[in-house]
């Protein structure tokens, strides 16, 4: 590959980066706040008390704003895969364009159609009609985020399907393995998770702030209140299931993990890193220099999380290139170097199998496909040169991990703080805690993104985890196209960006007594 | 007997399907294209843009799906025109980003950017949006310009690895020079604008605006058709994208989808009722006062018309997406789709698609039980 094409493979990652960072500001509001809404809007319905409905429309208007951006920066990421990965959405589509074509069909309509009820309805529909439109905006949105990250842990762990030489591509075979899959259910669980706990702290955030400003205090009371429920179950669930995700990363990812923890030696009872200070100077992967300057590690929790044994051996990058040491099921890993001859063998097999019945010559391609077969396992090393390329960004990787988890537990602390001080009736008396409770909203949506790129950054070089790089991937669009395109990505999102952000603002200073009345007149 | 072929006959008919809804839906773009023509004070372009504003999401949502469910279906045609065409989509994928966030923000207080700038984005939307996506659809008959070798990936290529490669670099931008592909670009800018102008006649409690908006059918309805005709009758009587059914080799045919309209004549027969329904929409809308329903027929003529249309592009031995300049890149229903596995498991997907449409009119229906007035903008909690 020349270098203009490397040039525009790495824009069209970036540009693909930059997108689905985007989109992931709004998607996990979007979700946390409709659930919020749904529970207030439940309370409604059954109390009759009007205060809840107010609260209830209030969080709407915001979630109003907050789900048009979602939808714009939404739309570019379900064409993206043809316009930067062609090559990509031929090799695996059969596979990949399924769940996301199920998103639409199923969670998107949902989304839509019972969104205008929820906006336009209030006057139009009865209470439980209305009601039932918001929960089904809730569950289209839930919907829509399980299918996408089906389709995101299939990259990562790709299961259920057959390669078919004549094609050239993966084709499904078993669609429930691919739908149930242990990654599959465990990244909709934190990514769900994640949502509920970005839209809990921005509702105790907002609140926060009305109590510092003394206004709208029962308001802001009602919904910290909720925020606190949602929040604390989020932030919990998310250590359960981050649990769930490390555990699968060290079985099917183990070089994520060892970037994850910035580990170059691997080790019998290896220890978790709680907090760590990377050595710049470390260079290669071989060199023999310390990866850290300091450390302050938990002993054997990193083998008691990865693989549920105190003393089990987590491989290091170095193992992991260098190959040697004994899988958990016994056999032996190969080195990258072994890889790679069995990834150029498949490769070269798939190029004779396909001159063979192309020249018709049967018996010959037979031979080739067994080849083939027999080397698929390995068929993305074949591309890459050096056993350093099988390597994450390892800085961006461990760094991104250990502040989401920072984060998540500072999280699960404040919302049991933000309740004990509910409970006793003193939050609205609690001006640090309100501070708090502000200043944490975006530390909320830095450790959502942070999550992400744990999950992208981590799983480099791999599109398809063994099977295809980023390099193959690609569309042939050159770097000058991709780089306008990228630019205007880049202006326009920001513009959105910051107008969504003024009129959020805007919106919650003028406060929950700012709305036009909606009654039930109209049933 | 379900077979492998009918399968993907039945995602062929599907995915046509969803481009025909999607063409009606575009009556929201139609609309966003003339507010600054129909309505002339500050409250009427308001009612226009909350009448749009409560429909715009079933278009997108509908654009999205069609993406999704080509990548399913049919992902050679996924990854070839979407990567290859780039600039053709990016720039009508770039109209879609902007509409979808000028509804909800253009009157809030603190959107930056002015109302004004968020109705040129929805003006934008309305022509770009419709005028594109109509070059895009034509290129299916009038061919484009890639080639696609599937061994490349494994270094058969001779250059690089990418199996479909698009051999101008305009990257889709170049279908712009084609004169036919202007015309169906032309015909359904013009139908979306006669559309969105029968939507209003039914939808609007406002006399000056439902007057207006019966002379803008015929303003609009008339060139729709001129153009759409030139379009149809160039078409079938320009050479088609023909497949041998034995040996799978493209070539050249005279008046292939004239054949395949006569071959076909269940096809011609709806495609013929759908079009008589369109003008009868059009025309009694336009002539009779008291006529509000136009859009139904319109609507329902237009999803009928371009769901035969896209039939005659790759059915009855059909190349529905071809190469103008290696014939035998051309994508056909059987080379371009998923396996026989998948499009199994898609089409079981597909029965919820009657449980989809019953919801969404029974959304439609509850929201729509009273015609929209300046009165509702206030009343109903909500508005733009």
């Amino acid at each position: 590959m020349d270098l203009l094409s490397i040039s525009a493979v790495n824009w069209a990652r970036g540009q693909f980066a930059l997108t689905a960072g985007y989109h992931w500001i709004f998607v996990p509001l979007t979700i946390g706040l409709a659930l919020i809404m749904a529970i207030m809007e439940s309370i409604y319905v059954k109390t009759g008390d009007e205060k809840w409905k107010q609260t209830t429309r209030f969080w709407q208007k915001i979630f109003g704003i907050n789900f048009a951006i979602g939808i714009a920066t939404g739309i570019i990421l379900e064409f993206q895969f043809g316009t930067n990965w062609s090559n990509y959405s031929w090799f695996v589509g059969d596979i990949f364009g399924a769940p996301l074509a199920i998103e639409g069909i199923i969670a998107f309509f949902l989304e839509a159609t019972f969104v205008t009820i929820m906006f336009f309805g209030w006057n139009r529909v009865s209470k439980k009609a209305h009601l039932l439109s918001t929960w089904l905006v809730f569950t289209g949105a839930t919907l829509s985020a399980f299918w996408i990250l089906v389709a995101n842990a299939w990259m990562q762990y790709p299961i259920g399907m057959e390669f078919n030489p004549d094609t050239v591509r993966n084709e499904m075979v078993d669609f429930w393995a691919v739908t149930l899959s242990p990654v599959a259910y465990n990244k909709f669980l934190h990514a769900v998770f994640s949502c509920w706990a970005v839209g809990a702290s921005f509702v105790a955030g907002v609140s926060g702030w009305y109590l510092l400003k003394k206004r709208h205090a029962e308001f802001a009371i009602q919904s910290i209140k909720i925020a606190s429920l949602v929040g604390l179950v989020g932030f919990v669930m998310l250590a359960v299931t981050g649990d769930g995700s490390a555990y699968q990363v060290a079985q099917k990812q183990p070089m994520k993990l060892a970037a994850m923890e910035g580990l170059y030696e691997g080790k019998e009872g290896a220890g978790l890193v709680a907090f760590g200070v990377l050595n710049p100077a470390k260079k290669e992967y071989n060199d023999d220099v310390n990866p850290y300057i300091a450390k302050v590690e938990i002993p054997k929790l990193l083998s008691l999380l990865g693989y549920r044994n105190l003393n089990a051996f987590v491989p290091g990058v170095k193992d992991i290139i260098e190959g040697g040491y004994t899988l958990p099921d016994g056999t032996t890993a190969l080195s990258f170097e072994e890889r790679k001859v069995r990834g150029e063998k498949a490769i070269q097999a798939l190029a004779n199998y396909q001159m063979a019945m192309k020249d018709g010559r049967e018996a010959d391609a037979a031979e080739h496909e067994a080849i083939l077969r027999e080397n698929y396992a390995h068929f993305g090393y074949g591309y890459l040169e050096t056993g350093a390329d099988l390597i994450p960004h390892v800085p961006i990787t461990f760094y991104s991990f250990h502040l989401m988890v920072i984060i998540g537990m500072f999280f699960i602390l404040f919302f049991l703080v933000v309740l004990y001080y509910l409970y006793k009736k003193r939050m609205s008396n609690t001006r640090w805690l309100q501070y708090v409770a502000l200043w944490s909203i975006p530390l909320s949506f830095l450790a959502s993104q942070l999550g992400w790129i744990v999950a992208e950054v981590g799983r480099q070089p791999w599109t398809i985890q063994d099977i295809m790089p980023v390099e193959v991937s690609a569309s042939a669009v050159s770097a000058g196209n991709i780089i306008t395109s990228f630019i205007l990505f880049t202006l326009v999102f920001t513009g959105l960006l910051i107008a969504e952000a003024t009129i959020m603002v805007k919106q919650i200073k003028k406060g929950p007594e700012s709305l036009p009345p909606a009654d039930h007149t109209g049933q | 007997m379900i077979t492998y072929e009918f399968l993907q006959q039945y995602w062929w008919f599907i995915m046509s399907l969803l481009g025909g809804l999607l063409v009606f839906l575009l009556f929201v773009q139609g609309g966003q294209s003339m507010l600054g023509s129909l309505a002339r004070q500050e409250d009427e372009k308001r009612l226009l843009v909350n009448a749009l504003g409560r429909k715009w999401e079933y278009t997108f949502t509908t654009l999205v799906t069609f993406g999704g469910a080509f990548f399913a279906s049919f992902p050679l045609f996924y990854s070839t025109s979407f990567g290859g065409a780039y600039w053709a989509w990016m720039i009508l994928l770039f109209c879609f980003v902007l509409q979808a966030v000028s509804y909800e923000f253009q009157s809030k207080p603190g959107n930056i950017f002015g109302p004004g700038v968020y109705r040129a984005f929805l003006f934008l939307n309305g022509v770009l949006g419709t005028f594109l996506l109509g070059v895009l659809v034509a290129t299916f008959f009038t061919g484009s310009e890639f080639t696609v070798g599937k061994g490349n990936i494994a270094g058969l290529g001779s250059s690089g690895f990418v199996i479909s490669q698009w051999q101008n670099p305009l990257h889709g931008l170049e279908s712009l020079a084609n004169l036919r592909n202007l015309c169906l670009g032309f015909a359904v800018l013009f139908l979306a604008r006669t559309l969105a102008s029968l939507y209003f006649v039914n939808r609007l409690r406002h006399e000056v605006l439902e007057k207006r908006s019966r002379k803008f059918v015929l303003y609009n309805g008339v060139p729709f058709l001129l153009f759409f005709l030139v379009f149809l009758i160039w078409t079938l009587l320009a050479e088609g994208y023909a497949v041998d059914p034995v040996t799978k080799v493209v070539s050249l045919e005279e008046k292939k989808y004239l054949h395949n309209f006569v071959e076909m004549p269940w096809v011609m027969a709806f495609f013929i009722l759908g079009v008589v329904a369109v003008l009868y929409g059009i025309f009694k809308t336009a002539f009779n006062q008291r006529f509000k329903k136009g859009i139904w027929f319109a609507g329902a003529g237009t999803v009928v018309t371009v769901t035969m249309l896209l039939l005659v592009a790759g059915l009855n031995n059909t190349a529905y997406y071809p190469s103008s300049i290696d014939l035998q890149s051309s994508l056909t229903l059987e080379n371009s789709s998923s396996s026989e596995f998948t499009l199994t498991a898609m089409s079981v997907v597909s029965l919820f698609v009657p449980f989809i449409i019953a919801y969404i009119f029974y959304a439609w229906g509850a929201l729509e039980k009273k015609k929209l007035g300046m009165e509702e903008l206030d009343s109903d909690g909500h508005a733009y």
